[in-house]
């Protein structure tokens, strides 16, 4: 069986500055699949949720959402944002925690989708997980990912890890 | 405003910067979307638990059990 061996590509810690956005570009085109895999927390106040607002090559993305907190679901489509991640109103110090798959980024023949799912961690009573199915509808090769927060900027000690997957 | 990290992932060159006035925008546009549909979202899902909660009332003053009710409701 064949094993498959994630490979860094890239790292980004949120210094002390926070950051608006966090951007990965000229992606190398030698790996099959791309996975990103986040530590989020942001500046956003009033709610426990904030989101993940995602750019691919700079354009714009599609998605439909399923929601939930464990006793109710719903689902949605909702305006380019991919999975929940902690605000400043959660509990301090908890961070929210997403990963992006990205299959077959390099091809130049379809429309890239891509799965997201991303975790709103409170350490109480109620937290919620966000499961998203997204749609670049672009045949070109991604060759930059973009993501920041939508109703905050990412605070420090926020990460980012992009990682290039091979099948062979 | 916090600034924009930019990785270069071919040489491994980790930059910051200003977001543009362009960027800017575009942010304030997406988060005043994003807390719209969320807050719709939050207060539908809060109507629908109020309605389930008046039936339950409804339906034990009816003269259902608890068991029937939650089978009901469940």
């Amino acid at each position: 069986m064949a094993t498959v061996n994630p490979t860094l590509i890239a790292t980004v810690v949120v210094g002390s500055g926070g950051a608006s956005s966090i951007n990965f570009t000229s992606i190398p085109q030698t790996y099959t699949d791309l996975k990103l895999v986040a530590s989020i927390r942001t500046t956003r106040t009033g709610s426990t949720q904030d989101a993940v607002a995602l750019s691919i090559n700079s354009g714009s993305t599609s998605e439909i959402l399923l929601q939930t907190d464990g006793s109710s679901a719903s689902s949605n489509t909702q305006g380019g944002y991919f999975g929940y991640v902690d605000t400043s109103s959660n509990t301090a110090n908890t961070f929210g925690n997403l990963e992006i798959y990205f299959p077959n980024y390099t091809n130049t023949t379809t429309y890239k989708s891509f799965s997201v799912d991303g975790v709103e961690e409170n350490n109480a009573t109620q937290s919620y997980i966000m499961l998203t199915s997204g749609l670049y509808s672009s045949t070109s090769a991604i060759t930059s990912i973009t993501i920041n927060g939508s109703g905050g900027n990412y605070v420090q000690y926020s990460t980012a890890y992009l990682y290039g997957i091979k099948n062979s | 405003m916090a600034d924009v990290i930019e990785v270069n992932c071919e040489t491994d060159e980790v930059t910051t910067r200003p977001q543009t006035a362009e960027e800017i925008a575009a942010a304030e546009a997406a988060a005043a979307q994003f807390i719209a549909e969320e807050t719709a979202r939050q207060a539908a899902e809060k109507a629908k638990a109020d309605a389930k909660a008046a039936a339950i009332v409804k339906l034990t003053a009816l003269g259902l059990t608890a068991d029937e009710v939650a089978a009901l409701t469940a």
